[in-house]
């Protein structure tokens, strides 16, 4: 069981700058989010894009948005539960909350902040018939263990990254690898591309373009694939072992709909005239998840959120304590690492 | 020259709406539908209309003219689902003042 002042959900750009102010008072936290690394759509979606209204920064990359929240909040040392999604929520009697996630990891906290964005990202399926009776039985829509496919003969489907990626790497592992995609360009890193080529062009890699996987043939498993080739209308089936459809991923509000939050619009909703906590005391939402009259999502909007939300924490954990906020400036930024950061102090020197 | 153009937008229910979409506000149609909230909010530019989902897809039904499609948006259509052949997202196609009458239909949302 991890335990923890404030449980994060979602390791967003909100998510990561409630874990500073969280730590200016002194209370610990820790983030789950459903994706591998930190920093939400900023590194998932657009990380090379640029943004140009966070205060203070003309102009600021998305994923060097992220890696300089990562480094602000390095002295209050949060934890994270990488790659998993938060499923369930159960209230304890000492008016804690549990939070498991879908691989069962338990935490444990008084205060639950969820900053989960538009969701957790899932991947995006292809609609063909009897996908959901193979999945997992011939359909995999995530690579986790690339072992499976060990001398197997695997279909990629996809034109991004992440299809050309696996293709690559699969052509060393799987006995044949076959990569399927509507066009014949391919929107990926130049040298992914070129790498697909030329494995291509060693028969390492069998490329069909443009065409689309539209049928799934099989009995108590996947046996085959039926391909039709677009500018040729021919239809190819195909014996194989595994498909992977790798079409990106899309966020889902998820499990998190089913927590008895008050949803309005696809959000969950707060109060915003104090403290953007839910109709769940304890329970806070946070940047782009929460939804109230005039709401903005702009992550600079999720920042102003997260700050209030750590006052009302505080107070929450600490109701008899009493608290005023002080100035970074003034109180400079004790980390729980020991580290210590403060304004140099004037000099008084007298001038002969 | 008037700021507003009217235009149709068939929502994913079938019902055809008549509105007025401003051309001096550096708007496009994903944002003129999510305005006129004629998609459930969540459900129409996702990815804040960087060409990155395609939960504004939408099919062009009259023969206007419109700006050609970027590489980006190409690909994007490449993955998405529902495709025709007068597919659009519509984040990527800004309201101009040549697009009066212009007619759009929302493609199904992705479930």
């Amino acid at each position: 069981m991890i335990t923890t002042d404030i449980l994060i959900i979602g390791a967003g750009p909100t998510g990561l700058f409630a874990v500073f102010e969280a730590g200016l008072l002194k209370l610990k936290c820790h983030l789950i989010d459903a994706l591998p690394q930190p920093g939400g759509q900023c590194s998932e979606i657009y990380p090379k894009k640029p943004i140009y209204d966070i205060p203070a920064f003309p102009e600021i990359l998305a994923g060097d948005l992220v890696d300089n929240l990562m480094e602000q909040i390095k002295p209050f040392q949060p934890g994270f539960t990488l790659g998993e999604r938060a499923q369930t929520i159960d209230k304890q009697e000492d008016g804690s909350f549990i939070v498991t996630t879908n691989k069962g990891t338990k935490h444990k906290a008084p205060i639950v902040a969820i900053a989960g964005g538009l969701g957790s990202f899932e991947p995006r399926k292809p609609l063909l018939d009897n996908l959901t009776k193979f999945e997992d039985k011939g359909i995999e829509y995530i690579i986790r263990d690339p072992e499976l496919y060990r001398d197997k003969r695997v279909v990629i489907a996809g034109g991004g990254d992440s299809a050309l990626d696996w293709s690559i790497f699969l052509s060393d592992v799987a006995s044949d690898v076959t990569l399927v995609h509507r066009r014949s360009e391919f929107r990926g890193a130049l040298d992914s591309v070129e790498k697909v080529q030329e494995l291509k062009n060693q028969g390492k890699i069998n490329l069909i373009t443009p065409a689309e996987v539209f049928a799934l043939n099989g009995d108590e498993r996947l046996r085959s694939v039926t391909i039709k080739n677009a500018s040729t209308q021919e239809d190819i089936q195909l014996e194989v072992d595994h498909f992977i459809p790798l079409f990106g991923l899309s966020p889902k509000l998820g499990p998190i709909a089913d927590w008895g939050l008050e949803i309005e619009k696809n959000a969950i909703k707060v109060d915003n005239s104090l403290d953007y906590q839910t109709n769940i005391p304890g329970i806070y939402a946070i940047g782009d998840v929460n939804t109230y009259p005039g709401k903005l999502k702009l992550i600079l909007c999720g920042f102003h959120e997260a700050t209030l939300m750590c006052q009302s924490a505080y107070s929450r954990i600490f109701p008899d304590k009493r608290y005023v906020m002080k100035y970074t400036t003034v109180g400079g930024v004790t980390g729980f690492d020991g580290s210590k950061k403060e304004a140099p102090k004037a000099v008084v020197k007298s001038i002969d | 020259m008037e700021p507003d153009i009217t235009v149709y937008i068939t929502d994913r229910e079938g019902q055809t709406h008549e509105v007025l979409a401003p051309t001096d506000m550096n708007m496009n149609f994903m944002e003129l539908v999510r305005s006129y909230e004629l998609a459930p909010e969540g459900t129409i530019g996702i990815c804040g209309g960087m060409a990155m989902c395609a939960s504004c897809q939408c099919y062009v039904e009259s023969d206007h003219s419109l700006p050609e499609k970027s590489d980006d948006e190409e690909a994007m259509l490449a993955e998405a689902y529902n495709v025709k052949d007068n597919s659009r997202l519509g984040c990527q196609i800004p309201i101009q003042p040549e697009m009066e009458g212009l007619k759009i239909a929302l493609a199904p949302a992705e479930l």
